[in-house]
């Protein structure tokens, strides 16, 4: 009998098995790096109605976050300022009050200006919370959670844009190891800050109040630990007893 | 040849002492051609007619599953019965169901294999299939049963976005693990072992897409000797490396209950309870299945009375350790003063919705199988049919009675509900029976159902020492008329 199959089939099994074996490596490596929000998410720098430049409010002019996002720390939701608060600044005679870039807000605010159509201004929102995930700003900035652990170093950003994942699991990271991120609680709208612009008596000073443990005790005991993020984080952490919730019905409920 | 034949002439062959002389395994001193012809026949040949007038509706049951399905995913497992407290209704009961029949075809291969049992020959090709189809039958169930089926991926720990990982402390988990185990290994094994019946199919093809096909899964078997050497050493390690799945998988299957505390399920019993009554329910399938096939192509020479009566007492055997793990369970109920264990039993057998499936369950796999102590029921065809049918069914009512019953009432009485399926349940669950024929007749169209090298190797002229036997046996009886 003839043969067959030629005689080049005989490596075709292990060939294929190669061939499978790598096209699942590049598909997997493709779809863990495409499919997911760190490529998804990142990055997103929708255009405004108003070109607002956070650098210049939040980081030359030395605003906070709570200007305009007045909510924060009472409302689960971070809200959008009302355009009267623009209009408090840019209002007739103030700063800019011609300036076209603000022609949105004048719609809405100018009632004696013939564009006038009383519409807000229609932001576009960036940072989008799942319906099925619940989250609380107040309950994470009361928390020594900063601003920019979620949304990046926004009073350094021209145009705001997604800067971080907000996947599940970047959720679950701080949940689990909340000492990386915890901060003094009155320096939760500085976003430039620093371990190193911290007043270690003060801080000890303030620990010492919240767990009633001696001053002295408290430093002995850090005397050989480099006094940075993740001990402060860890002293704070211990000091307003933080438990993040780990289980499904925290964020799912 | 003389040093051979007084070795032989020391160890007296069985068969030759009057008295124990086995039966054949196959009858009517078939020779290997015929052997090769009439099992190659039933793949050549045309199809006879009855196997079109099941196939159809096989097929279209099928359909019907794929319809339920489509239906389940598109708007949602609230289409089932299932309710609180009755989690897991019949979808649950359907898995264990399916899974237990897929064991037969394992426990056959492998541990038949591995104890010399030659009578597994006959049998093993189909129902090492017919569990291959019903684990696929299985699988289906808990896969949509999780709700959202294309979330499915995430009982594989695979890292992801969402940094969702796997409970390894839990036994669903496990399941997951040992079922696709069981199924990747079944389907090797099976494979391993068609590959001679496959060479020969691939030499006796006359078609050229035929004989492509069959070249191509025959990956380049000659039948030589280097070959044959690999290929039993292989199939051996193969054999030994799922025996323990057979043990492992109903195992597993039982601690998605036994390590849960409701009460009717948290039991030690579970794991050799659930295996004993796999084998109970694989055999039973296999049966089933095998009776009606052996008739209609003639196989009544391979399928003989003997393998009929050796299953029907694996059946009587099981069924009894079954039976015992029944009575056993409601002993340790009263005895162990545990109340809520106590009044589970109580709401089983006298006061809750469903004594009747209980009932229904012991007559079939305790009471009905004691007829195969009789030899002359295990002979009778009709009776062997009948009771495999009656395990068929009880084995399904055990699941039952099993799964919804001890969670519809367990300990605080808010918790109490009542569960019967819906429409799309009972069609799901004869669905599954559509795919499931649906294979198996595929697989008898297309397949050697009987493994052909293997069975040829049980004949009694492959055995080395074949003629030196015939020489013994005549020169007794010469010895005998002289």
């Amino acid at each position: 009998m003839a043969n067959l199959f030629p005689r080049w089939t005989n490596e075709l099994p292990l060939k294929a098995v190669v061939c499978v074996a790598a096209l699942g490596g590049i598909v997997s490596g493709l779809v863990a790096y495409t499919a997911t929000p760190k490529y998804t998410r990142v990055g997103y720098m929708p255009e405004q109605p108003i070109p607002f430049d956070h650098s210049l409010h939040a980081q030359q002019l030395g605003m906070d976050c709570r200007y305009c996002h007045s909510f924060v720390e009472q409302s689960s939701h971070s809200n959008l300022p009302a355009d009267q608060v623009c209009w408090n600044c840019h209002g007739p005679g103030k700063v800019k009050p011609d300036s076209p870039k603000l022609q949105a807000l004048r719609e809405a605010m100018d009632e004696s200006s013939e564009d006038y159509t009383g519409r807000p201004v229609a932001w576009v929102q960036i940072h989008e919370t799942p319906d099925y995930a619940y989250f609380n700003h107040s309950a994470h900035v009361n928390r020594g959670v900063s601003c920019v652990e979620c949304h990046g170093q926004v009073n350094e950003m021209k145009v705001v844009y997604h800067a971080k994942p907000l996947s599940m699991s970047f959720c679950l990271d701080c949940h689990r190891n909340s000492e990386k991120v915890l901060r003094p609680l009155d320096q939760i709208t500085n976003l430039d800050w620093k371990a190193e612009d911290v007043d270690k008596d003060a801080f000890y000073a303030y620990l010492a109040d919240k767990t009633g443990k001696g001053v002295e005790d408290l430093k002995k005991a850090d005397s050989h630990k480099t006094f940075d993020r993740l001990l402060i984080g860890g002293h704070l952490k211990e000091a307003w007893n933080v438990h993040p919730p780990q289980d499904c019905t925290a964020c799912h409920r | 040849m003389s040093q051979t034949v007084t070795n032989a002439e020391h160890n007296v062959h069985p068969s030759d002492q009057e008295g124990i002389a086995r039966e054949p395994l196959v009858l009517n001193n078939r020779s290997m051609s015929w052997i090769t012809n009439r099992i190659c026949g039933i793949v050549e040949n045309r199809q006879p007619l009855i196997w079109w007038i099941l196939f159809v509706p096989s097929v279209l049951l099928a359909g019907v599953l794929g319809f339920t399905l489509v239906y389940l995913v598109s708007t949602g497992v609230g289409i089932w019965g299932n309710n609180q407290p009755v989690a897991w209704g019949w979808a649950i009961v359907n898995f264990v169901f399916w899974i237990g029949i897929g064991h037969a075809g394992t426990l056959i291969s492998a541990i038949l294999f591995l104890t010399r049992q030659k009578w597994r020959t006959s049998v093993n090709r189909a129902s090492e299939a017919m569990t291959l189809f019903a684990v696929v039958c299985a699988g289906i169930y808990p896969g949509f049963h999780v709700g959202r089926f294309w979330m499915v991926w995430f009982l594989a720990p695979v890292p992801n976005a969402n940094a969702i990982w796997q409970n390894f402390k839990s036994p669903l988990l496990w399941d997951v693990f040992a079922v696709s185990t069981y199924f990747t290994v079944s389907v090797i094994f099976w494979y391993i072992g068609l590959i001679p019946d496959l060479a020969t199919m691939r030499d006796r093809a006359v078609t050229k897409v035929r004989k492509f096909l069959y070249g191509l899964f025959a990956l380049g078997w000659r039948g030589g000797n280097r070959q044959w050497r690999h290929y039993e050493m292989g199939y051996l390690l193969l054999a030994a490396l799922s025996t323990p799945l057979v043990l492992s998988v109903h195992s597993v299957v039982s601690f998605d209950f036994a390590t849960s505390i409701v009460p009717g399920w948290h039991t030690t019993i579970f794991p050799p309870y659930f295996v004993a009554g796999a084998v109970f329910g694989g055999f039973a399938m296999v049966l089933t299945l095998m009776l009606p096939v052996r008739k209609l192509y003639g196989l009544e020479d391979m399928i003989t009375p003997k393998h009929i009566d050796n299953m029907a007492k694996i059946i009587l055997l099981t069924g009894t350790i079954v039976g015992y793990a029944y009575i056993m369970e409601l002993f340790i109920s009263y005895y162990g003063a545990n109340k809520f264990e106590k009044d589970a039993f109580h709401l089983r057998i006298l006061s809750g919705h469903y004594t009747w499936a209980y009932f229904c369950m012991f007559f079939c796999n305790v009471i009905s199988p004691q007829i195969f102590w009789f030899a002359k029921m295990r002979k009778n065809l009709w009776v062997v049919f009948i009771i495999a049918n009656f395990v068929n069914a009880g084995m399904w009512f055990e699941r039952f009675v099993i799964i919804p019953t001890s969670v519809s009432m367990d300990f605080l009485p808010g918790q109490w509900g009542f569960y019967s399926p819906s429409i799309v349940e009972k069609w799901m669950f004869l669905g599954t029976f559509g795919l499931f024929l649906s294979l198996f007749l595929l697989f008898l169209r297309f397949l050697p159902v009987i493994a052909i090298s293997e069975v040829k190797g049980v004949l009694p002229e492959s055995d080395p020492h074949h003629h030196d036997w015939e020489e013994i046996k005549a020169r007794r009886n010469a010895a005998h008329r002289g």
